[in-house]
């Protein structure tokens, strides 16, 4: 097994809502290696997004301990978790959130353009590179408003990818997208995993959990499985078995 | 560090692009602001310049005494109506002032003047010959009387080119003919070269010269003096002979050293810094009128920012969440509202520009534009955006990045 990029220990996260407290994440301990392709699941308000949020260093944990790529994070400030965030992780959301009106391209480079040390041409080239491995290279010019909801959605992959993170993080990356669409994004995802990338992977449907290699299980804010796919379905040849798009 | 703020500097740039319309309305408020700022300073400036000019044409050694007390500050008594100014102390002056090149009385009058059947109201200055002298001013034709025509009250006269025009509608010489004003009958020796409009507004030709004596006693029938007129040897003596003629005055009036003159006296200098003040304050009330128009286009700025920021809250939220921080956003937001208000600033500039070309072409108005006033409203645009951009700008880099992802 590779290096290991995510080590949590007794993780929690309280939500205080006037005097009530909501305990969404209750002490959840894991770790995450490199190369490894986890899907998170659970019923809604099982704490999928609370715990990918903490994972992303977009919130910190009440308690517990978080090592991201060996860097405790779970004490960082604020300005110190948007470099973690800018140069460890790759983030893709269910509803894409490209900038409208705004070129493909320049979608990807967003990351890059908070991070000083690449240069414009660095920038333009690691940007059209990722496009290209998502497949949308003869679109880099197109707006969001002229892309289809995968095409859109591949864009932020191409996002995701452009800095090189330690782990991709998708938040129910296909809870907008019809199941063919699904298919080609997790066919994608298979795809960048097998050339190494470490990917964390919220969903609830069961049939997109099987194209990882392990599914970790919440419950009201516990871990209550967490085991590897003993048979991962191949996304490419799922979608080559689909009936024809027309007849659906 | 720098290619952080260009970075920077290019999505602002790329936000305002995007809301063209949005953006030129919401700049219009500067614009004007910063467009009547410069014109108004160039009016003010302008007018400021062109008093000095005139006062300094005036002759700028010339002092001007009149009878009653201090009239800067207070109610002013009319002068002409005060007679503590006599024949006495003009001698006086003449005889003991060292400082003083020329002196002459002066009694003025209004009245008609007429030839045959032609007629014109106009005034008469009653003046000695130095008058011309004290003045600077030239004859175009004839000459002017003497100190002799003077003693014996002759009924002779200067006229300005006006009188001349309305009397002598068909161009003869007015040279040797006779004229009447409020019925006395004077010979015209001499014509005065012209001068046009003052900046007061004043016609300057229209006017009638005569021997005070003969206007004292033929028209007026009073034997006191109006005002006193004379210059000083030179400019830097002028203080200095103020100073002299009211030692002498108040001497020949028998003032007590713990009494008020009854008389006034007053250089150019003086009047230049009484005329400039008052353009000054006129100047600065027109500024602060324009500085209120810049204050709303301020607020229209904070105004769109704020709709700016609310509408794009996603957008920060995503930008956070692939590594922007707060102080990113922070200049985002600030750097747009900079961009806007010293664009505004820059077209504002131009258009002060043309309105102020517009005013000296289509008014005749004399301007003048200042380097400082374009730095000044230049300085306060700049200042302008970063004010009122602060707070929608600081509101936006403290959003939650979450929260901000997940607002519809
Ligand atoms: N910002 C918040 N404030 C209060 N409660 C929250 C907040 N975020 C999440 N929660 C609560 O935490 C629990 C887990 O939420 P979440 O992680 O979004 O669930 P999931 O993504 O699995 O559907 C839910 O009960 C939810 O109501
Ligand atoms: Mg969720």
């Amino acid at each position: 097994m590779g290096k290991t990029i995510i080590e949590i220990n007794d993780l929690k996260r309280d939500f205080r809502m006037g005097e009530e407290v909501v305990h969404a994440l209750k002490g959840v301990s894991l770790d995450i290696h490199e190369g490894e392709f986890v899907t998170i699941m659970g019923s809604s308000g099982s704490g999928k997004s609370t715990m990918l949020n903490i994972l992303g260093c977009l919130d910190n944990p009440t308690s517990g301990s978080y090592l991201i790529d060996g860097v405790p994070v779970a004490q960082l400030n604020k300005n110190e978790l948007a470099t973690i965030r800018n140069e460890k992780i790759g983030f893709i959301f269910q509803s894409y959130n490209l900038l409208p009106r705004t070129t493909a391209i320049e979608n990807v480079e967003l990351p890059l353009i908070y991070n000083s040390k690449i240069s414009p041409e660095e920038r333009h080239r690691r940007s059209s590179e990722a496009l290209k491995m998502v497949g949308l290279e003869d679109r880099m010019d197109h707006t969001p408003a002229q892309l289809s909801g995968g095409q859109q959605q591949r864009v932020a992959i191409a996002r995701s990818l452009v800095n090189d993170p330690v782990i991709i993080l998708a938040d129910e990356a296909t809870g907008n997208l019809d199941t063919r669409t699904s298919y080609e994004i997790m066919a994608l995802f298979q795809e960048l995993n097998r050339k190494g990338k470490t990917i964390a992977f919220v969903t609830h449907e069961p049939d997109i959990a099987a194209f990882s290699s392990r599914t970790i299980i919440l419950k009201d804010g516990h871990v209550i499985k967490d085991e590897m796919n003993t048979n991962v379905n191949d996304a490419a040849r799922e979608l080559a078995a689909l009936p024809k798009e027309d007849e659906e | 560090m720098k290619t952080r703020i260009l970075n920077l500097i290019k999505i602002a740039l790329k936000a305002i692009v995007l809301n063209k319309m949005r953006t030129l309305l919401t700049m219009l408020g500067i614009i004007i602001g910063v467009a009547s700022v410069i014109a108004m300073l160039a009016i003010g400036e302008g007018s400021k310049k062109s008093i000095k000019d005139e006062i300094s044409k005036m002759g700028s050694n010339m002092i001007n005494i009149r009878p009653g007390a201090d009239m800067r500050g207070g109610v002013r008594m009319g002068g002409s109506e005060m007679q503590s100014l006599k024949l006495e102390d003009y001698e006086a002056l003449k005889e003991k002032a060292t400082l003083l090149s020329y002196v002459t009385p002066q009694v003025n009058g209004s009245g008609q003047s007429i030839n045959g059947a032609n007629n014109w109201p106009t005034s008469i200055y009653g003046v000695s010959p130095e008058y011309l002298d004290i003045k600077i001013w030239e004859l175009s034709e004839g000459s002017m009387f003497t100190s002799a025509e003077v003693k014996s009250a002759a009924k002779v006269a200067v006229v300005g080119k006006t009188v001349v025009e309305n009397l002598f509608p068909n161009g003869e010489d007015p040279i040797g003919k006779m004229i009447r004003f409020n019925s006395i009958p004077f010979k015209i020796i001499g014509v005065l070269e012209e001068k046009g409009e003052s900046n007061f507004g004043q016609d300057q030709d229209d006017i009638i010269i005569a021997p005070y004596t003969t206007v004292q006693k033929r028209i007026l029938a009073i034997d006191y003096i109006q005002s006193i007129v004379a210059s000083a040897v030179s400019e830097e003596e002028a203080e200095a002979a103020v100073d002299e003629i009211t030692t002498i005055l108040r001497e020949q009036h028998h003032i007590g050293s713990n009494d008020d003159d009854d008389f006034n006296v007053f250089s150019m200098d003086e009047l230049i810094s009484t005329f400039s003040s008052t353009s000054e304050m006129l100047t600065v009330l027109l500024v602060a009128i324009a500085s209120i128009s810049l204050l709303i286009g301020g607020i229209g700025i904070m105004n769109i920012m704020y709709v700016s920021v609310k509408e794009r809250t996603r957008e920060i939220g995503l930008r956070m969440a692939v590594g922007a921080k707060g102080t990113d956003i922070l200049l985002q937001f600030l750097i747009e509202a900079v961009l806007i208000s010293v664009t505004g600033g820059i077209i504002g500039v131009l258009l002060g520009f043309g309105a102020t070309l517009f005013i000296q072409g289509v008014l005749g108005w004399p301007t003048i534009i200042t380097p400082y006033s374009v730095i000044i409203s230049f300085a306060v645009c700049a200042i302008t955006g970063i004010f009122f951009g602060w707070y929608p700008a600081r509101k936006a880099a403290v959003l939650d990045p979450i929260s901000a992802l997940r607002y519809e």
